[in-house]
């Protein structure tokens, strides 16, 4: 017997951050993904559930990754997709955000992927147009679907996240990487630390779920798990550590720190790597690597993505 | 209080919404259509219209619709495989991201996107596509969809437990192996040792 009066199991039109969802929520996205993973892998690449509807890419920062991805993935949901970046438009002339994306709108899109230099863009365009909203970074908050993807590869890998131990190592001041990666990974059992040198810590972290560290060797023999940040040299200002050659020695993953960590120890990096300074060469390319599978699972991930926003849309369609 | 709650059973242990479905339930008249033996016959019948129907010298594999249509298809697949003495592949596949009402409210139903496994090549094959219930024909049209987008059978066969009357798109089973008549309003649900403990069909 069906029961009508139950909610749909995923009711949000916008994908804004990971740390208004339950785990409940991320982990049906995540099981989600896996369906959407065998499409990228047989001889027709592509099926059909957005087929008419249109997404637009709307990028006011670089994104070689990210934007093609989900590019990709709305693609092979076969629906139309349109690239805007802020060099090439209008926004160059002055025009604002809202004034952009009711342009777009009013062209009849359906889903803007929208990634932004200030933090809650993406929560203020929600509320301001009737597209579905999907953060694919803003300022220092949140890039949801990035953490979807580390979670997605590492609970690929070891079954679940409860238990295991994370590390997220470097710039985590400037990263909405480490944001969302805390948001999921704890929502889903996983204890996490950051580490890196004080003047890269986030200004509160005491009310944030995590431990701190200001060394990596005193943890690298205890994760399951190191996420590797980038150093995000056009986002730091001021002098945050004396010298790359410095902050590699204390905070890179090197072959020499590698030979302590656990054997089976999952080597995470969002891209793209700063070869030979957060991580070296032989660590990025060696066998405890998934940084291609991040990539690869990415794919799946804003597939799903895509699909439960456009569902949950047609969810609040009045008929 | 419902009147009706006593229908449940009278204990009162959990809360009355859900006392509430199970009375409504109760309250409809539930038909048993088909038993245990009768599906295990009809199985069995199928199996064998397919082997007298099939060239001897072609590949055979099933593949089940999600979820009940897998259950019956790795049951053919093994009668098959025991009649013919020799291996029959049996997939599943997931229709989701074929149905033609992604974008229609579903509520409660809304469908979960999950996999297809197919661990054949299904170029060349007699391929019979197994579901449990034909009733509107929207399924099959999107089995057919999904199918196609993963290779090219040589032949496509339609077997399906239970063949309703209703429907909305022009497609047939090459194999049926009861004809309901239940009317459209009516739920024809098609329960497995598997899936439900209990191997029958029943008219809501």
């Amino acid at each position: 017997m069906k029961r009508k009066s139950r909610q749909s199991k995923w009711d949000r039109k916008h994908l804004l951050g990971l740390r208004d969802l339950s785990a409940e929520e991320i982990t049906y996205i995540l099981d989600t993904a896996v369906g959407f993973e065998q499409v990228s892998t047989r001889s027709v690449k592509k099926a059909p559930p957005l087929r008419g509807k249109v997404v637009v890419n709307l990028f006011f920062e670089d994104s070689t990754r990210t934007r093609n991805s989900f590019a990709l993935a709305a693609n092979r949901l076969s629906a139309d997709i349109i690239e805007f970046t802020k060099k090439s438009s209008s926004v160059s002339k002055g025009e604002t955000l809202l004034d952009t994306a009711r342009n777009l709108e009013a062209m009849g899109i359906d889903i803007v992927v929208v990634r932004h230099g200030a933090g809650g863009a993406p929560r203020f365009l929600s509320r301001n147009i009737k597209a579905c909203v999907v953060n694919a970074g803003d300022g220092y908050c949140e890039h949801p679907t990035q953490g979807l993807l580390d979670l997605y590869t590492i609970r690929k890998i070891r079954g679940s996240l409860k238990g295991l131990k994370i590390a997220i190592v470097g710039d985590v001041a400037h990263s909405r990487v480490a944001r969302s990666d805390m948001w999921g990974m704890t929502k889903l059992g996983a204890e996490v630390t950051f580490v890196g040198p004080p003047t890269l810590m986030p200004g509160k972290v005491d009310g944030l779920p995590v431990k701190v560290s200001s060394c990596l060797d005193d943890i690298i023999d205890k994760v399951d798990v190191i996420n590797m940040l980038r150093i995000q040299f056009e986002r730091l200002g001021g002098n945050p550590f004396p010298s790359i050659r410095e902050y590699s020695h204390y905070f890179g993953l090197t072959v020499d720190r590698m030979k302590r960590a656990k054997p089976d120890i999952l080597v995470m990096h969002p891209g793209p790597i700063n070869r030979g300074l957060e991580i070296e060469s032989e660590v990025a390319d060696g066998p405890n690597s998934v940084i291609l599978d991040q990539v690869t699972n990415g794919l799946a991930v804003r597939m799903a993505v895509l699909f439960l926003v456009n569902q949950a849309a047609a969810e609040k369609t009045e008929h | 209080m419902p009147r009706n709650v006593a229908l449940t059973g009278g204990t009162c242990y959990t809360c009355g919404l859900i006392q509430i479905d199970l009375a409504e339930s109760v309250l409809q008249i539930m038909k048993v259509i088909l038993d245990s033996k009768e599906i295990e016959s009809i199985v069995e019948a199928l199996a064998d219209q397919i082997i007298s129907d099939v060239p001897a010298d072609l590949d055979v594999a099933t593949i089940g619709v999600r979820s009940r249509g897998e259950i019956l298809a790795q049951r053919l697949s093994s009668l098959l495989a025991s009649k013919l003495g020799r291996d029959v592949p049996c997939g599943t596949l997931d229709i989701t991201l074929y149905r033609d009402d992604l974008n229609a409210p579903q509520g409660a139903d809304q469908p979960q996107v999950r996999t297809t496994e197919i661990g054949f090549d299904i170029d060349g094959k007699i391929i019979i596509l197994v579901d449990d219930v034909l009733h509107t024909g929207r399924s099959t049209r999107a089995a057919m969809d999904a199918l196609i987008d993963l290779g090219r059978p040589m032949v496509l066969k339609l077997a399906v437990l239970v063949d309703r009357l209703g429907r909305e798109l022009p497609i047939q089973a090459d194999y049926a192996g009861y004809k309901s008549d239940a009317a459209a309003d009516k739920l024809v649900q098609v329960n497995f040792v598997e899936s439900d403990g209990k191997d029958q069909v029943v008219v809501e």
